[in-house]
């Protein structure tokens, strides 16, 4: 029962020790000649006191895109149960999800008509 | 044995890291504890052996949910002083009735079935011969989960809860038209800012001749 999650305990481990381990090496291994150039926080070549990621703020439109890719994922999950359980439900099944699917599919075509996926 | 164990280790994280994520005044500390809580209660899902929400809780909680937590902190600016006082009136007065009333419809819809006697899960091997008393008594994961668990989820879903599997459909589209309504709305080109400079965009917009011209003479004086 529980004892099939050891190698998903195992493999958390393995991945946190793979980190610590690396961060610990390349800390007492590695040689540390620190100038002010290579201290400075930089994103992209740009240093970030010029641009203060903190302060600036993104475009609503990757809230969109967020809240469709959440929509899409919901379907995915009630997808793979349904899958799992079409044999035995037959055509009664593909009413069920063909419901499921219209509703979601003709938010999609509004969405789309409507620019939502267009950047500009 | 070892579900207890887990449940005792687990349970108390569960609730620090939901109560540090209305506590910590950091959004993004307030973030990262939300995570923690999605992983503690996926953890709770699978000692239940109900693999398959376990695995739903991370792929779903973990992850797209909480990338459209960390969207809307972007979108509002981190180390921004956000104002917290009261929006409406008497909204905290307000939040405290509905949480009460919400923990009492819980407490006795959900779980008050499960609190009688009769509803005590068999642990003798005559005990679990017996023919269930109520529909609420435990039948045993072993029947639960004899085709599988995610089968018996699926069979749950699509045969006597397909109202309300249909109805989150319904959800999702009123979802999607929401974020379209206010995430689309005609934009105005003084909305927006040039970041890089800090500034407001003229009225004209980013085409605007004047504002071309002072960008291009900026660029020859900073050449970034």
């Amino acid at each position: 029962m529980l004892a099939e999650y050891l190698p998903l305990l195992l493999l958390a481990v393995v991945a946190f020790a793979f980190v610590g381990l690396s961060v610990l090496v390349s800390a007492r291994l590695g040689p540390n000649r620190p100038n002010p150039v290579k201290e400075a926080a930089y994103e992209s070549g740009i240093l970030t006191e010029d641009v203060d990621v903190r302060q600036s703020r993104f475009s609503v439109r990757f809230y969109l895109v967020a809240m469709l890719f959440i929509i899409f994922d919901v379907e995915a999950v009630f997808l793979y149960p349904w899958a799992v359980t079409l044999r035995s439900m037959g055509w009664y099944g593909m009413a069920v999800m063909g419901v499921f699917i219209l509703l979601l599919f003709e938010t999609y075509y509004y969405v789309l008509r409507r620019g939502g996926l267009d950047w500009d | 044995m070892t579900e207890t164990v887990l449940f005792w280790i687990i349970a108390p994280l569960s609730l620090g890291t939901a109560l540090s994520v209305v506590v910590l005044r950091n959004p993004v500390h307030a973030a990262l504890m939300l995570v923690g809580n999605f992983f503690t209660i996926a953890v709770l899902y699978a000692v239940m052996e109900a693999q398959f929400l376990a695995v739903v809780q991370v792929i779903v909680y973990a992850g797209a949910i909480m990338v459209l937590f960390l969207f809307v902190i972007m979108l509002l600016g981190v180390e921004r002083q956000l104002d917290f006082g009261e929006r409406i009136r008497g909204q905290r007065a307000a939040a405290v009735f509905l949480g009460v009333v919400l923990l009492a419809a819980l407490t006795v819809g959900v779980a008050g079935p499960y609190l009688g006697a009769d509803s005590a899960c068999p642990t003798t091997a005559e005990q679990q011969t017996e023919p269930a008393a109520s529909p609420q008594a435990c039948r045993g994961l072993a029947e639960a989960n004899a085709d599988g668990n995610v089968f018996g989820v699926g069979r749950l879903v699509f045969t006597d809860y397909v109202w309300p599997f249909e109805v989150t459909s319904v959800l999702l589209v009123i979802a999607a038209l929401g974020a379209m309504v206010l995430g689309r709305r005609a934009e105005q080109d003084s909305d927006l800012v040039d970041v890089l400079r800090r500034e407001r965009v003229p009225a004209g917009g980013v085409g605007d001749a004047s504002y071309q011209a002072e960008l291009q003479q900026s660029l020859e004086e900073d050449p970034r």
